[in-house]
């Protein structure tokens, strides 16, 4: 494969008619044949198969039964799914807030080029590589109540334990939206500083007049990934607080688990796991409608 | 032009055809080297829960793989050890794949119903009852114990496990106290500790089971080992029966009166938290399975020797249940997937757990086999006296109830633990906890 690639690089270039090379710099569908078979396997396939398991029951070991609606139905009656759903709204709207003001903020002081921010940056990094199940046991080793670092009943109450999930997963996923907002924050034009230091703007005014309008984009970006990563947030919540105390932070990607691998009704967990691929869906959706980044304004405008 | 073109696509087409195919097997290379049930026959899996207690059951793979029953039967068994908390889920899983063990370790009852009208287990009634050496080799009673509707599908591979009130002996002594009798004692036991400034009970409230191991003892002293069989039939308005809420009104008093210290909802059995707290004199008892014993002796190998101590769950004022009655499980047993290669070998290395030497190797860790030879190992015991009182605590056990979440499988037990994980956290009041129990199918 690499030599007929090579063959044809090294090939001259035959001057040919110029309908040729009009199509140069458009690739061919065929170019998205890999990316394309590898979504269908790995995300429209069994997306589909989970949609089919949410109209049957199946109890993992003998073959699905279909049951029409009921999955649904028990899906819209459980009391526990409204409890689920407004915790994983709190729990996103939370997540949210938290990433979004540490990491622009670290974003735009990174995205300076002086060495040392450099170095921070990288160093800052470093909690993104490592995998959540390994982050969650560390602090679930650190809120040990009778043998870590911090020993109160952190992961005990209601709000404590909250507080640990949105922070470890805070904590984890800050340092890509810094990458994200400091990518964001290098493209604005220098040109529009000079203008606004000749016209006397200070540096706060400078932020909120130039930084924050020129980042619009980047934090739809970043908030559609926020949004959708905490709906499918889980291994941390299974990890450090197993939806407890009581059912105090069991979130939809908690009760899916949950009734898929403890109560093994893998028709409903499918439901629940349907639902949150509807609901993450029709959220990215209306976020980019409202934001306005579908319409791909540009930051540039009258320049 | 347009043959041109047709050329640049198909090579590209060639390309993009040889990649995805090249995807393809790779893909199905992964998925076929699973092993397990659809092996060759030469090497059997058997699945296991791993906790400090395997080594007995790794010893017995590498007895048996050395063995004349094994050559007979030409192959070996590869034991997994699948840690704990995942161990449920993890069999469950694989044994809907292709990749099943061909012998799994369960709690029998409840725990296997799934499998069985999944038509995966082996039955081995006939088995037993044509094999002197299973046939004799345990106590009927344990045997008995994991059966569906009175077929035999394992073999004890463990020791027995009643739960028992464990306590810390120079905690005691310091504090001049004696293990309860009573229900009224085990109070004021717990208002001296609290004023030393020591919680009176560990237990690992995050992983619920350690919580479920009250309400078992509670409701079999306040009304018999009748109450939860009717649950366990099928009536869920057993829950109405007054002694669950009395039960549930007794572990709330305790709650709210610190007996289990402030932090116990984020504390775990499992990672070991729980009997680091119990070993460090940080609490005076722990109310949990006769494997507390093993796990002390791996944990903590000096508090283990010298200064555990044990005792019967006490009688409850006003209560019907006799005291003599034991919770918690009988034993685990190992069960053979029906599709398995190689039956004669799987049955073979099944056979081994009634010999001694693996009956030996239980003593030595400190456990009690449910073998019928047990009785005379007992003295080479690390620990007789332990031994002996275990031994005699189930022999003389007028009703030995099954832990409620293996009694009523997966499903309903997961729904239970949920509904007592809120009643410890204090969520749900005793009352509106049994309400929601009735309500649970």
């Amino acid at each position: 494969m690499t030599t007929t690639v090579d063959k044809r690089q090294a090939a001259p270039t035959v001057p040919t008619a110029p309908t040729r090379n009009s199509r140069v710099g458009r690739p061919h569908a065929v170019w998205a044949l890999p990316a394309v078979l590898f979504f269908t396997f790995f995300a429209v396939v069994p997306m589909g198969l989970a949609f089919y398991l949410s109209f049957t029951e199946w109890d993992g070991l003998g073959d699905p039964r279909p049951v029409g609606f009921a999955n649904w139905q028990k899906l819209i009656d459980d009391p526990r799914l409204t409890q689920s759903l407004s915790l994983t709204v709190v729990l996103t709207v939370a997540s949210w807030a938290f990433q979004t003001v540490v990491a622009l903020l670290l974003g735009v002081w990174a995205a300076g080029r002086q060495r040392n921010r450099a170095v921070l940056s990288a160093i800052f990094f470093v909690p993104f590589l490592l995998s959540s199940t390994a982050i969650a046991i560390l602090f679930y080793a650190l809120l040990d109540p009778n043998f870590g670092i911090i020993q109160k009943d952190t992961l005990g109450s209601q709000s404590g334990a909250f507080l640990a999930i949105v922070f470890v997963g805070g904590w984890q996923f800050i340092p890509f939206h810094t990458l994200i907002y400091q990518g964001g924050a290098r493209q604005i034009p220098e040109v529009l500083y000079q203008a606004a230091a000749i016209d006397g703007a200070g540096r706060y005014r400078q932020f909120f007049s130039i930084t924050l309008p020129q980042l619009r984009h980047t934090i739809t970006t970043s908030t559609v990934l926020m949004v959708v990563g905490s709906l499918t947030y889980f291994e941390t919540v299974l990890i450090l607080t197993k939806g407890g105390p009581g059912t105090d932070t069991a979130i939809l990607p908690y009760l899916m688990y949950e009734a898929g691998f403890k109560t093994y009704d893998f028709g409903y967990a499918s439901a629940i796991a349907s639902f949150l691929v509807l609901a993450a869906t029709g959220l990215s959706l209306v976020l980019v409608r409202l934001t306005g980044f579908g319409t791909m304004r540009s930051t540039r405008e009258g320049m | 032009m347009e043959s041109n073109r047709g050329r640049t696509f198909s090579r590209r087409w060639v390309l993009g055809a040889g990649a995805a195919s090249l995807l393809t097997t790779g893909l199905t290379a992964c998925g076929g080297s699973g092993g397990g049930a659809g092996g060759d026959g030469k090497t059997i899996t058997a699945f296991v829960y791993g906790d400090d207690a395997v080594k007995v059951q790794q010893a017995g793979v590498a007895r048996f793989n050395k063995s004349a029953a094994a050559k007979k039967a030409g192959g070996t068994v590869k034991l997994t050890e699948v840690p704990g908390s995942d161990y449920s889920p993890k069999l469950r899983t694989a044994m809907g794949s292709p990749s099943a063990p061909d012998v799994f370790f369960n709690w029998g009852g409840g725990s296997i119903k799934a499998y069985e009208e999944a038509d995966k287990l082996v039955d081995l009634t006939d088995v037993i009852e044509g094999d002197p050496v299973l046939k004799n080799g345990f106590l009927p009673s344990v045997l008995a114990a994991g059966d569906l509707k009175g077929r035999h599908y394992g073999i004890p591979m463990r020791g027995m496990q009643p739960v028992i009130l464990f306590y810390n002996k120079s905690v005691f002594a310091e504090h001049n106290l004696q293990p309860p009798t009573t229900w009224d004692q085990l109070l004021d036991n717990n208002a001296k500790l609290k004023k030393a400034k020591i919680t009176p009970f560990a237990l690992g409230g995050s992983d619920i089971w350690p919580d479920l191991m009250w309400l078992e003892y509670l409701v079999d002293r306040l009304g018999g080992p009748e109450v939860f069989k009717r649950i366990q039939d099928g009536d869920a308005e057993g829950w109405g029966d007054p002694a669950v809420l009395k039960a549930a009104e007794l572990v709330k008093e305790l709650i709210d009166d610190g007996a289990f210290g402030s932090k116990f909802t984020s504390v775990s059995y499992v990672n070991g938290g729980a009997p680091a707290v119990f070993a460090r004199g940080k609490a005076a008892m722990h109310l949990m399975g006769s494997w507390e014993y093993s796990t002390q002796l791996g944990k903590f190998p000096d508090f283990a020797k010298s200064n555990l101590g044990w005792a019967a769950f006490p009688t409850v004022e006003g209560g019907t249940g006799d005291v003599r009655n034991v919770v918690g499980n009988p034993t685990n047993y190992w069960s053979i997937n029906a599709r398995t290669k190689n039956k004669d070998l799987a049955i073979g290395f099944l056979k081994d757990c009634a010999s001694e030497a693996y009956a030996q190797d239980l003593i030595d860790n400190g456990d009690v086999p449910t073998t019928s030879n047990a009785a005379d190992l007992l003295s080479s015991s690390p620990n007789p006296e332990y031994a002996k009182f275990q031994y005699d605590m189930v022999q003389q056990a007028p009703a030995f109830t099954l832990s409620w979440d293996q009694a009523l499988g997966d499903a309903l037990g997961t729904k239970m633990h949920t509904e007592i994980g809120k009643l410890f956290a204090g969520q749900s009041s005793p009352s509106e906890f049994v309400t929601a129990c009735k309500g649970l199918k």
